[in-house]
C-alpha cells in the first residue's frame, strides 16, 4: 500500500535565479556609479533609433555604452556603432528575452566604473521581458504613434514593469492621426501617474526634455527613478 | 513565448525540494499573479514537456491565480482592481500605481510521498 500524498510547503520564486543575478548587478552597477537604463519594445517602435540619438547626444558630456539584444542579426550593433559609444550584440537565438545572466556575461571584462549610463535594448516584444528583471535602475517601454493609441491596454504587464513611457516617432503623429488624449488616457488607465515623454529620433523633436530627465536621474538617481518595481 | 522556460525553472525548483527531502513529486502548487506575464493554459501544456524524463515525469501543475491587488490613497486600504487595464480602485475609482500583489510567480506547495 502506498502511503498517502501529503503537503510539504516550501516558498520559492521560480524566477529566483534571474532575481539574484539581477540584484548583484543592480549592486555593482550602484557601486560603479553607473546609471543603467533599459528599454523595452514591441518590434518596430525605434528602439533603436532612439538609443542611437541618445548615444550620439549624451557623448559629448558623458561615458555611454549600450548592450542590445537580438534574436538573430547584429544590425542593431552596427547601427548603434556609428554613435562611437561601445557597443555589444547579445544575440539570445529563439529566447524572446534577455535574462540577467547573458547581461552578466555581456558585462565580463567591461570597467564599469568609467562609465555614466549604460542602456539596454531589450528584445522586441512586449510580453516576456516583463518578468525579467535586469538589474536596471530605469525602465522603458517605448511605442510608436504607428502603431496605435490602444498598446498600453493590449500590453499592460509590461506598462506596469516600466518606469517610463516614450511615445517615439511623433513627426508622423499628424500622417496617422494619432489621437494623443486617448493614448495618454490609456497609458495612466494602466500606470497612473508614469512619467512620459513624446519624442521623434528623426527630427530630435522631444529629444532635449528626454535628455534632462536621464541627467536628472545621473544625479539624483534614487528620487528621479521610481524603484520598488521587482 | 516563454512558458517554457518558465516551465523548466518550475521542474528545477521542485526537483531541488524533492531530492533534498527524499520525495516523490506528485503536484507542484503554484502561485500565478494576473501581473506575472505568463500564460495560463500556455504554461499547464509546457510543463507536460518540461518535466519530460525527470523525476517529476507524470505529476501535476496546480495553478493558483493571484488577483492583483492595490494600494487605494483615498481609501487608505488594499483594493482590487476591476481589470488590469484600469488601475484604479475598484471601490472608489481613484487611480493607483501602488500593486500589493499579482506579480507572483511562485512554487507554494509540493504534494508528495
Amino acid at each position: 500500500m502506498s502511503p498517502e500524498p501529503r503537503l510539504v510547503e516550501i516558498r520559492k520564486n521560480v524566477l529566483k535565479q534571474n532575481d539574484l543575478i539581477a540584484r548583484n548587478l543592480r549592486e555593482r552597477f550602484r557601486a560603479a556609479g553607473v546609471f543603467v537604463v533599459s528599454l523595452v519594445s514591441s518590434p518596430g517602435s525605434g528602439k533603436t533609433e532612439f538609443l542611437e540619438k541618445t548615444l550620439t547626444l549624451l557623448q559629448p558630456r558623458y561615458q555611454v555604452a549600450a548592450l542590445v539584444g537580438d534574436l538573430a542579426t547584429e544590425n542593431d550593433a552596427e547601427r548603434l556603432a556609428r554613435s562611437r559609444a561601445p557597443v555589444k550584440q547579445i544575440t539570445t537565438g529563439t529566447l524572446c528575452h534577455l535574462e540577467a545572466a547573458m547581461v552578466e556575461k555581456a558585462l565580463e571584462g567591461w570597467k564599469l566604473n568609467r562609465l555614466d549610463f549604460l542602456f539596454i535594448e531589450n528584445v522586441g516584444n512586449l510580453v516576456c521581458p516583463a518578468a525579467y528583471d535586469l538589474g536596471e535602475e530605469l525602465r522603458l517601454v517605448l511605442f510608436s504613434v504607428t502603431e496605435g493609441e490602444d498598446k498600453p491596454l493590449k500590453y499592460p504587464t509590461i506598462f506596469n514593469s516600466a518606469d517610463v513611457a516614450i511615445v517615439t516617432k511623433i513627426d508622423l503623429a499628424a500622417v496617422v492621426e494619432f489621437n494623443w488624449q486617448v493614448a495618454l488616457g490609456n497609458v495612466q488607465a494602466v500606470r497612473p501617474e508614469m512619467p512620459i515623454f513624446k519624442l521623434s529620433a528623426r527630427t530630435r523633436e522631444g529629444m532635449k526634455e528626454f535628455l534632462e530627465f536621464l541627467e536628472m536621474c545621473l544625479v539624483q538617481p534614487r528620487s528621479a527613478a521610481p524603484s520598488g518595481r521587482f | 513565448m516563454h512558458e517554457l522556460s518558465i516551465a523548466m525553472s518550475i521542474v528545477e525548483v521542485a526537483q531541488e525540494e524533492a531530492k533534498q527531502r527524499g520525495v516523490q513529486v506528485h503536484a507542484v502548487h503554484l502561485k500565478l499573479g494576473a501581473l506575472a506575464g505568463i500564460v495560463k493554459e500556455s504554461l499547464l501544456s509546457c510543463y507536460e514537456m518540461a518535466c519530460g524524463d525527470t523525476p517529476l515525469k507524470g505529476s501535476r501543475l496546480i495553478i493558483e491565480d493571484v488577483p492583483v491587488v492595490v494600494f487605494c490613497p483615498a481609501c487608505e486600504a488594499p483594493r482590487s482592481l476591476s481589470s488590469t487595464q484600469l488601475f484604479c480602485c475598484a471601490e472608489c475609482g481613484t487611480p493607483t500605481p501602488r500593486v500589493l500583489q499579482g506579480k507572483e510567480l511562485e512554487v507554494v506547495a509540493l504534494e508528495v510521498e
